[in-house]
C-alpha cells in the first residue's frame, strides 16, 4: 500500500503520509467540489501552472469508452456463421435444463457443431477466463436476481460494508486517542513511537496466517485484519492533527480562561478534524482494499469470499462483477466522505 | 485599577544547541492601571518576550511580574491577548468566537449573548455575527479578536503587533478603534508595534527598546493618544509636535539599527 510511506522512528514522515492523499480527489473538475471559475482561459502562461489543471469530464468519459471498447475487443464474440447464434439460442432454451446463452456456451456449442466454422469465432482470450461485457452484464443480472450460491448480492455487499465499517470504527476509536496522546505528551510520543513505527509498515496481508492461528478462520480474523489496516493510519492522522494547532490559538484559549479539558475538546479536537477526515479517507481506501483478502480467511459471505467462491466454479463473470462492484463502491465511499467532509468541516484549509 | 508591576526581569533563552540569548535584561517599570503603553524597537529586542511574560505564557528567568498585588504565574482571563493573526477559531462563527471566553468560564448564557451583541456593535460587526471568521477581511478578523478579548472584561489587554498584517488604510481605521476602546473602557493596554507613527499615535506612554540584551532604552510620555479622538488623526500626525517626536524616535532607532549592522558585520 502506497499509504504506508517509509518512516524512521523519528516519525517525521507522518504529515507526508497523509499528504499522499490527493486532497482534490478524482474527478475534481466536475464542478461538484470546486467552485473556481474558468478565468484560466485568458492566462498566457499555462504549461506548468498546476493550479489550472483539472479533470475534464469529456476526457474521463472518453477513457471510459476506450476501456469498455478494449474489453469488448479482447473478448469479442462475432464471426459465427449465418444464424448460428439464433439457432443455438432456440436450442439452448429448449434444452433441459435450459442453458444460458453466454459466449462461453456458444463457443462450446460451436465446437460440437459440424456446421460451425470454429475459426470464424475470433477471440483473443477464452470466454471462460475473460467474459465479454455482455456476459458480465448477464452475470450481474443473475447475481442481482438470484444471488450466488443461495446468497444474494445485497447480502454479500452489506456484509462487506458492515465489516469495513466495524473495522474502521474500532480502528478510529482506539487509534485517535493514542494519536492524541502522542501529539500531547513527549513521554507517550516516545512510548508509542516504537510500536507504531514498527507495525505500520507491515502489510496487513502478511498477518493472515498468524491471525488464523490466533482467531481461527472467519469473522474474528477478518475484523482483526481490518482493524490492523486502519489503526496506524488513524493514529498518525490524529497525531498530525494535534500538531496542526498553532501555539497562538492555544495561548489565546488559555488567556480566555479555558481549562485543560476545554483546550482538548474545544480547541485541539475541532482543530484536528480536517486531518482526522483525511485519515478516514486513507483508512477507508486501505480497508476496502484489504477486505478481499480479509474475506479469504474462511468467511462465506462478503464480496471477497464471493469472488473466491466464484473462481472455484469457473464463474469468471461473477468474479468480474465482484471486482467491478468493489471498484465502484470504493469510489463511492470516497465520494461520500468528501461530501460529508465538505458539509461538516467547511473551514478545511481556511485556518490562519 | 490594578497596576502592572515589572521588577528587574531577566529572560534568557537557552538554545538547544548550546549557548543562550539574553532576550531581556533588568527590565523594570510600574504601569499605572488605565494607561496605554506602546512598545517599539528593532526586531529581536524582546518585545514579544516581554508581552508573553506579562501574559503569563513565559516565566522570566529572574525578577517578578505582578498585576496589582498578585504575581503573574500563568495565563488568565484577567489579561486578554490579541495576536497579529491566525488566533481565531475557524470552526466557530464570529459570535461563538467572541463568546468563547465567557462560555469556557460558564457564565450565564443570556448575559453572554447580550454582551456579544454589545461587543459586535462596539467593533462595528453588527451584521457579521453568523459569518465564519475566514469569510472576513483581515481588519474585520482583528475586530473579532478584539471583541473576543473584551468579552472577558480583562483588566489588561496585551497586543502583539495587532495591526501588523493590515494594509495602511485599514490600519488607520483600526488605530482609531483601539483608541476609542481604550477611552471608553479605561483598560490598561500594552501594544507592541514596529511602526513609529503607530507607537506615537496610540501610546500614552512609549518604551523604545534596544536589543542585545533586550532592554528599555527610552521612556516617553506622550500627549497624542489623549487628543487622538478629538482631532482629525491625519491632522494630528501632520502636526509639528508629532513630526518632531517622530523624527526623534526614528533617529534613535536608526542608530540602534546601525549598531546592530556594525555588530553583525564584525
Ligand atoms: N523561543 C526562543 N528560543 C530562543 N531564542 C528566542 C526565542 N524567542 C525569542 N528568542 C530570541 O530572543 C530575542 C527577542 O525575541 P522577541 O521577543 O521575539 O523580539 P521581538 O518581538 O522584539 O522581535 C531574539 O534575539 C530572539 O531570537
Ligand atoms: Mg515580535
Amino acid at each position: 500500500m502506497s499509504e504506508h510511506g517509509p518512516g524512521g522512528l523519528s516519525g517525521a514522515s507522518d504529515e507526508r503520509t497523509l499528504q499522499m492523499v490527493d486532497k482534490s480527489g478524482p474527478f475534481s473538475g466536475w464542478g461538484i467540489f470546486n467552485r473556481s471559475g474558468s478565468a484560466d482561459a485568458r492566462k498566457t502562461v499555462r504549461f506548468g501552472d498546476a493550479g489550472a489543471v483539472r479533470s475534464m469530464p469529456f476526457w474521463s468519459l472518453l477513457s471510459l469508452v476506450i476501456l469498455l471498447l478494449a474489453w469488448w475487443t479482447v473478448t469479442k464474440a462475432w464471426g459465427f456463421p449465418d444464424d448460428f447464434r439464433q439457432q443455438t439460442a432456440v436450442a439452448f432454451a429448449e434444452a433441459d435444463p435450459p442453458r444460458e446463452l453466454t459466449d462461453n456456451n456458444l463457443v462450446t456449442a460451436c465446437r460440437q457443431s459440424p456446421d460451425c466454422d470454429e475459426n470464424g469465432y475470433s477471440q483473443v482470450v477464452a470466454p471462460t477466463f475473460f467474459p465479454s461485457p455482455a456476459d458480465t452484464w448477464r452475470g450481474f443480472n443473475t447475481l442481482r436476481t438470484e444471488g450466488f450460491k443461495n446468497i444474494t448480492l445485497w447480502e454479500h455487499l452489506s456484509t462487506s460494508l458492515f465489516r469495513v465499517g466495524v473495522g474502521m470504527l474500532a480502528g478510529t476509536v482506539v487509534g485517535v486517542p493514542i494519536g492524541f496522546m502522542m501529539g500531547l505528551s513527549s513521554r507517550l510520543r516516545g512510548f508509542f513511537d516504537t510500536p507504531v513505527e514498527l507495525f505500520r509498515p507491515i502489510p496487513p496481508l502478511a498477518l493472515i496466517p498468524l491471525f488464523i492461528l490466533w482467531f481461527g478462520i472467519g469473522n474474528p480474523s477478518a475484523y482483526a485484519l481490518l482493524i490492523f489496516a486502519s489503526i496506524w493510519i488513524m493514529i498518525i492522522a490524529a497525531r498530525a492533527g494535534v500538531r496542526t494547532v498553532s501555539l497562538s490559538k492555544i495561548r489565546a484559549a488559555y488567556s480566555l480562561g479555558a481549562s485543560k479539558p476545554q483546550i482538548l475538546f474545544r480547541l485541539i479536537l475541532p482543530n484536528a478534524l480536517p486531518e482526522l477526515f483525511t485519515g478516514c479517507r486513507v483508512a477507508l481506501g486501505v480497508s476496502w482494499g484489504t477486505l478481499v483478502a480479509a474475506e479469504l480467511v474462511g468467511t462465506d459471505t462478503g464480496l471477497g469470499s464471493m469472488i473466491f467462491q466464484a473462481r472455484s466454479f469457473f464463474r469468471a463473470d461473477i468474479v468480474l462483477v465482484g471486482i467491478i462492484i468493489i471498484a465502484l463502491i470504493g469510489v463511492f465511499l470516497d465520494l461520500i466522505i468528501r461530501v460529508v467532509e465538505s458539509v461538516l468541516i467547511p473551514w478545511r484549509g481556511k485556518g490562519g | 485599577m490594578r497596576n502592572l508591576k515589572v521588577d528587574s526581569v531577566d529572560m534568557v533563552y537557552e538554545l538547544p544547541k548550546g549557548g543562550s540569548v539574553q532576550a531581556l535584561k533588568d527590565v523594570s517599570f510600574d504601569l499605572t492601571g488605565g494607561r496605554l503603553l506602546t512598545l517599539l524597537g528593532p526586531s529581536g529586542c524582546g518585545k514579544t518576550t516581554l508581552l508573553n511574560i506579562l501574559a503569563g505564557f513565559l516565566a522570566p528567568t529572574a525578577g517578578t511580574v505582578k498585576l496589582g498585588d498578585e504575581p503573574i504565574t500563568g495565563p488568565g482571563p484577567d489579561r486578554g491577548m490579541v495576536f497579529q493573526q491566525g488566533a481565531l477559531f475557524e470552526w466557530l462563527n464570529v459570535r461563538k468566537n467572541i463568546s468563547f471566553g465567557p462560555r469556557m468560564r460558564r457564565k450565564p448564557t443570556g448575559e453572554t449573548n447580550a454582551k456579544v451583541d454589545e461587543l459586535l456593535a462596539t467593533v462595528g460587526l453588527k451584521d457579521f455575527g453568523e459569518k465564519r471568521t475566514y469569510e472576513l477581511s483581515g481588519g474585520m478578523q482583528q475586530r473579532v479578536a478584539l471583541a473576543r478579548c473584551l468579552a472577558n472584561d480583562p483588566a489588561v489587554i496585551l497586543m502583539d503587533e495587532p495591526l501588523g498584517a493590515l494594509d495602511a488604510l485599514t490600519r488607520e481605521k483600526m488605530q482609531g478603534l483601539i483608541l476609542r476602546l481604550w477611552k471608553d473602557t479605561g483598560k490598561t493596554i500594552v501594544l507592541v508595534t514596529h511602526s513609529v507613527e503607530e507607537a506615537l499615535y496610540l501610546g500614552d506612554r512609549l518604551f523604545v527598546m534596544a536589543p542585545r540584551p533586550g532592554r528599555v532604552e527610552h521612556v516617553y510620555d506622550l500627549p497624542f493618544a489623549n487628543t487622538g479622538l478629538d482631532v482629525e488623526p491625519r491632522e494630528l500626525k501632520a502636526s509639528p509636535e508629532f513630526i518632531e517626536k517622530r523624527e526623534e524616535v526614528l533617529s534613535l532607532i536608526w542608530e540602534m539599527e546601525e549598531q546592530i549592522m556594525g555588530h553583525e558585520g564584525s
